[in-house]
């Protein structure tokens, strides 16, 4: 006859260390108790950490966070040249990260122009309008990430031959009963006539400021007809990530020797918003979060510890039956790994509907990390591993002649 | 083959004097043997228990299970050789509490390798063959303490092992509890399963077969 090895099934482990959990359900459910809430900390801190983030975040979206506008301080006569001079666009837009750039004139004078269409055009509407006028350059609506609702906008040959021609914001459009630029309308501004040959459309992101509601010219057109004078704004769409750094260089590129006095507003880097949020809301928290997952490990412990006492015959009966002293350790661990699974799924439960909860009662879009959410469990099965580390030694320690002894 | 076949096997344990608890003891049991080992309390039975069911090791002697050397065994040796070779029943019946009759007979086969399709099935029969295939679905809390004597047995006799060993069965039955398990005794020793009872109880050991008493751990047979 051969001497074999002791052996003992996964399944025949499992169900042993679930039938052993669930003999004392009421104790169990006390001993994962330190377990559920520190996981139920920590995914509610990280759960509403990442959803206040994002709802900040979200603010500036994508398009937003590759908009950068450079302001240019008028001077008190237009006539003169400003700090920064049309030409010096091309200079901008060779930057690396600048998608597109427009400047604009857009002088405090030309804010209340009064406006009306050819009268011929159609006569029931009320066509005269106090609306902004401004200069532009030709790459606006790539800048704005606006269409052409009808027509063109004008092109390098409108600019340098001083055409008089006009595109209208959709806003503006809509205020002076232009539908269609077929038939070649024509506004009036301070009585001086331009042929529309566009209309643009809605305009997406914050780089708007009313360009929408405005006649735009050709900014040559608008310097010789209603001196508009210099650029008092460039707009620049960058590349998504390049908005700082493009927000740092703008303005020694459009002037390299008045840069100073230009004001640059760029989106805050979503990256530090978030990460700051996160500072803010995590640390606490997760220490507490850490901390109740202490006091569970040491629940665990405790109680796995007295149980392997109580059940010393239990023990001793199975070393009888021809328990390996691993099979015993095994067992303890098992059952201990169960509670903390169990209490890792209860408090991952708890948190993510305590996330959504409060993400619900401000109105968020609630956000919650999967690597959080799945790794609560297996954190919980940690804590139980490491639990039930000792007590699992101890039971495996135990003679088998001493446990039976034991009356139970 | 013999069952058990002790040659000069002692036990001395470490104390101030040393305690002797078997000293120099020989014993051969043969397959279907029914075995009564007596003798006052401190004499040494449960340590000869001890040594039978592989639980505990002799300092000195050799020890044969089933035609095996079991004293130069390793634990992982022993622990297998007695999980598959030595069916236990003891004093304190040893039921795990908050499971059903059944599981508890079922556990004896939990650290053997065997399917677990037809488990419940042999714990059945099991039970079946004590008289208590009425009982497979009761909480052993329920039971008489004959009752839960006889599920112990059920246990014990899962899986057809070389040796029944019984560490006082009766020691907590009354009379007449003490009578049945006696009875599914003798029922087993006809059907030829090797038993070996310890106990004090002169009345319980007149029941089996052959009887050795043991005194200040020495071994003598007593021919009838
Ligand atoms: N682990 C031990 N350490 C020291 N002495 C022991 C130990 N186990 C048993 N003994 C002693 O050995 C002797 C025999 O014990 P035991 O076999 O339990 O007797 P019985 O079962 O016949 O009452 C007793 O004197 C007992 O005190
Ligand atoms: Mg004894």
């Amino acid at each position: 006859m051969t001497v074999g090895r002791p052996s003992m099934g996964v399944r025949d482990l499992l169900d042993e260390a679930v039938a052993g959990i669930t003999a004392r359900p009421v104790r169990t459910g006390l001993t994962m108790l330190g377990t559920v809430i520190g996981i139920t900390t920590l995914v509610i801190t990280l759960g509403v950490a990442a959803t206040a983030a994002d709802q900040i975040a979200g603010r500036f979206d994508a398009v937003t966070a590759t908009e950068v506008t450079v302001v240019i301080p008028t001077l008190p006569d237009p006539a003169l040249p400003g700090p920064v001079a049309w030409t010096a666009l091309p200079d901008l837009v060779r930057l690396n990260g600048v998608r597109a750039a427009a400047a604009v004139a857009r002088p405090d004078s030309s804010a209340n122009a009064r406006v009306r269409t050819n009268d011929l055009h159609d006569p029931t509407s009320v066509t005269d309008r106090i609306l902004p006028v401004v200069g532009t350059t030709t790459g606006l609506p790539d800048v704005l990430g606006a269409s052409m609702a009808t027509g063109r906008y004008f092109d390098d040959g409108h600019v340098a031959r001083h055409d008089r021609v006009a595109v209208l914001g959709g806003g503006a459009a809509k205020l002076l009963g232009v539908v269609t630029v077929d038939d070649g309308p024509a506004v009036f501004v301070d009585g001086q006539a331009f042929t529309v040959i566009g209309v643009l459309g809605p305009v997406t992101g914050g780089l708007d400021k009313g360009l929408s509601s405005s006649v735009l010219l050709p900014h040559t057109t608008g310097d010789d007809r209603l001196r508009l004078g210099p650029p008092t704004t460039v707009l620049i769409r960058t590349d998504l990530g390049a908005a700082p750094l493009i927000a740092e260089q703008a303005p020694i590129a459009l002037s390299p020797n008045g840069h100073a006095a230009l004001r640059v507003l760029a989106p805050p880097d979503p990256a530090t918003l978030r990460g700051g949020v996160q500072h803010d809301v995590n640390g606490l928290f997760v220490v507490l979060g850490l901390v109740s997952l202490v006091v569970g490990a040491i629940g665990i412990a405790n109680v796995t510890l007295v149980t392997v006492v109580e059940r010393t015959g239990e023990i001793g009966l199975r070393r009888a039956l021809g328990a390996a002293r691993r099979h015993v350790a095994y067992q303890f661990l098992a059952e201990s790994v169960v509670v903390g699974l169990i209490g890792g799924v209860l408090g991952a439960s708890t948190g993510v509907v305590s996330v959504v909860a409060i993400s619900i009662s401000r109105e968020w879009t609630p956000v919650l990390d999967l690597p959080i959410v799945a790794g609560a469990p297996v954190a919980g099965a940690l804590v139980g591993l490491l639990a039930g580390l000792y007590p699992a030694l101890r039971a495996a320690r135990m003679q088998p002649v001493d446990a039976l002894r034991s009356g139970t | 083959m013999t069952v058990i076949h002790l040659t000069g096997v002692g036990r001395t344990f470490p104390a101030d004097p040393p305690v002797h608890a078997l000293r120099d003891v020989d014993l051969r049991v043969e397959p279907g043997d029914y075995l009564s080992v007596v003798g006052a309390s401190g004499s040494g039975k449960s340590t000869l228990l001890n040594t039978l069911g592989l639980l505990d090791r002799p300092d000195s002697g050799s020890y044969l299970l089933d035609g095996v050397e079991t004293t130069t065994l390793d634990d992982r040796g022993r622990t297998s050789l007695r999980g598959s070779r030595i069916g236990f029943v003891f004093q304190a019946f040893h039921l795990l509490p908050h499971r059903s009759t059944v599981d508890n007979v079922a556990l004896a086969e939990v650290y053997r390798k065997t399917d677990r399709a037809h488990r419940a099935q042999r714990a059945e029969a099991a039970l079946a063959r004590v008289g208590l295939a009425h009982r497979a679905a009761f909480d052993p809390g329920k039971l008489s303490g004959g009752e839960r004597q006889r599920v112990a047995i059920a246990r014990a006799l899962v899986g057809e092992p070389a040796l029944l060993l019984c560490d006082e069965p009766t020691g907590n039955l009354d009379r007449a509890n003490t009578g049945a398990v006696l009875d599914l005794f003798d029922e087993l020793g006809e059907q030829g399963v090797t038993l070996v009872v310890i106990t004090h109880d002169e009345e319980v050991s007149a029941r089996a077969a052959r009887r050795v008493r043991i005194d200040d751990g020495r071994l003598s047979e007593e021919l009838r």
